[in-house]
């Protein structure tokens, strides 16, 4: 790539292109074609969301995070402790609550622990999470414990749409609209000159010091506004299927977002959305029948991820790409 | 239960967490390599163990030993062939690749003995109580108390007093100068490598009696062998021991006392020191 050429790109890569309508239409189209599936749909939008939030960390701040379910886990017991004690079950101020809980939890953290760096910093992220699952655990008159929240129940969404229990179709429309404006924010955030700087100090943590950028009021900023995304997902999670257990805190679930987003390529916004469709669609169709196949498939799959295809998905597809026009 | 009972329980635990993490400890400070894979290590040699004496009658110390030089062996395969190339890969890629080798591990396990949990038969000297003069303790928990600090015991003087123990303080503490006054790092770690994968196998047979064995066992502990390196300090012996001791206590102790949330003050334990000292306790300020 000449500089010319390479100049043209960085000025213009934050342009919407038209195949980026695609993954919206097709998940209109998917409502249209799938009637039996959108209960499934709205778990695969709400991980897409999940990890998207967790792209804006670990791929364009370059924070290596072992415990961001703790995020989602946050919001989910929001939503779901304000419907259960307070009778706060509307829907979109739901949200909102629970990104704002998130958020404060996520500032807190990170502006605890983001002065480590490399194991230490994995230790701490993931000892936040245990603590926050612990505290779940132990506070069981308000979170329920062990056995979580079970029938929840939530107001129409904006005064309007009933959630479906049976067939998840508001659900589905209402995950896919939060998972747009989520989107919407992340790839407004990534593009601006802050996600910029973030992207700096992924590259070279020193060279932005030297530059006078406050690296770590960043990352802070940045972990609080992907922990409150974080959030949102739990959130949507919590009123789309009803309940909340303890699940949504666990290492499971944080270690899940990380491979999905490594699987489809992170650093990258459409990471999230490749690679949490295919993690689920083979998890769904493989885990409950040979629970012991998936897990060695997804075993292999990670290690020759991390030998051979560390960009995931979109990566490899890039790869091809290039080859092929370069011919 | 009365204080010195606890005491007892909670250090015999320890000493297993000692005799699992001190290999993953000293990889990790060597070669800056995250290994999320290290339980693995210990799980197979629990299963070595079990299944050694269960088919082939081997007496029990004899199966210890099997599975030491078992698992070691194929640690030293799996680290020349795979973990060899990801040393200069980021963080995150040793993350991923780590925990897709503890999944094979635990389908592997899962699919060539089944999912039920194994059980190791002692021998008759280690089962029953052991009378201290004060009290009577498990004689099993004594003997782990027992083995775990003469290990630790021998591993000090393997690393304070021997050559190769000179070489991997000095390369833990600067491997770049440890290389260029020409010791071979690379082999070293391969050496490393082993011993800590087989220590873990023995730790996996010994402490099968507290820690359970199962084909879970790789994921549920991570974060308690994790928690006892970065807390002991990267590629500290000492540390390591004093940390395993300290949360091998204060966990059995909290149990007891908070069965129901004990292990938060574990976590809470564990940040507040990573926060005052992210090297750890007896790590070197990097």
């Amino acid at each position: 790539m000449s500089l010319h050429e390479a100049a043209r790109e960085y000025a213009t890569r934050h342009r919407v292109r038209a195949w980026e309508a695609l993954p919206w239409l097709a998940g209109l189209a998917a409502f249209f074609l799938f009637p039996n599936y959108l209960a499934f749909g709205t778990q695969v939008l709400v991980t897409i969301l999940f990890a998207l939030s967790l792209d804006l960390v670990l791929g364009y701040a370059g924070i290596v995070t072992l415990g961001h379910a703790a995020f989602f886990g946050a919001g989910a017991y929001t939503a779901a402790m304000l419907a259960a004690h307070a009778g706060w079950n509307e829907p979109l101020s739901g949200l909102a609550a629970a990104a704002l809980v998130a958020g404060a939890v996520g500032f807190a953290s990170g502006w605890v622990v983001l002065r480590a760096q490399g194991l230490a910093l994995l230790m701490l992220t993931l000892c936040t999470m245990a603590l926050l699952e612990q505290a779940a655990n132990m506070g069981a008159a308000w979170t329920g414990g062990f056995d979580g929240m079970p029938g929840l129940a939530f107001r129409p969404i904006a005064g309007l749409f009933e959630f479906d229990v049976l067939y998840f179709r508001s659900q589905y429309l209402y995950a896919l609209a939060v998972l747009f404006a989520g989107f919407v924010a992340v790839r407004l955030l990534v593009y601006s000159p802050f996600g910029r700087s973030l992207t700096g100090i992924r590259e070279n943590v020193l060279r932005m010091h030297a530059l006078g950028a406050p690296v770590r009021a960043r990352q802070v900023r940045v972990y609080a506004f992907s922990a409150a995304l974080a959030g949102v997902a739990g959130a949507v999670f919590v009123q789309a299927n009803g309940y909340v257990n303890l699940a949504v805190l666990g290492l499971e679930r944080a270690a899940g977002v990380l491979i999905i987003l490594i699987l489809g390529g992170y650093g990258r916004l459409y990471g999230a959305f490749v690679g949490a469709l295919v993690y689920m669609l083979l998890e769904h169709s493989l885990s409950k029948a040979y629970p012991t196949a998936w897990q060695l498939g997804l075993g292999l799959t990670l290690m020759l991820v991390a030998l051979y295809a560390r960009n995931g998905i979109l990566g490899l597809a890039a790869a091809l790409r290039s080859r092929w026009s370069g011919r | 239960m009365d204080l010195a009972s606890i005491l007892l329980g909670g250090l015999a635990s320890g000493m297993v967490l000692f005799v699992v993490s001190v290999g993953l400890s000293v990889t990790m400070g060597l070669m800056g390599f995250v290994n999320l894979a290290h339980g693995g290590f210990a799980m197979l040699g629990g299963y070595a163990v079990a299944l050694a004496m269960r088919h082939w009658g081997m007496p029990f110390f004899a199966a210890l030993a099997l599975a030491f030089a078992a698992v070691a062996a194929l640690g030293v395969l799996l680290e020349r062939t795979l973990y060899a190339r990801l040393y200069r890969a980021s963080e995150l890629d040793q993350v991923l690749f780590t925990i897709g080798l503890a999944l094979v591990m635990i389908a592997g396990v899962t699919l060539a003995v089944g999912p039920e949990s194994q059980s190791i038969a002692l021998p008759a000297w280690l089962r029953g109580q052991t009378d201290l003069g004060f009290l009577r303790y498990r004689s099993y928990s004594l003997a782990l108390i027992a083995a775990g600090a003469l290990l630790m015991l021998a591993l000090w003087l393997g690393f304070e007093r021997t050559r190769a123990g000179a070489q991997i303080r000095a390369a833990v503490d600067n491997r770049r100068m440890a290389e260029s006054l020409g010791v071979d790092v690379r082999r070293l770690f391969t050496l490393v490598f082993a011993l800590g994968s087989g220590l873990a196998a023995v730790g996996g047979g010994l402490g099968a009696e507290i820690l359970g064995l199962d084909p879970q066992y790789p994921l549920r502990y991570l974060a308690y062998f994790l928690i006892v390196v970065a807390v002991g300090g990267l590629g500290r012996v000492s540390g390591v021991f004093a940390a395993a001791l300290v949360i091998g206590v204060l966990d059995f102790v909290l149990k007891v006392e908070f069965p129901k949330g004990g292990a938060i003050f574990i976590y809470a334990l564990a940040m507040i020191i990573l926060l005052a000292r992210p090297q750890g306790l007896a790590g070197k300020r990097a």
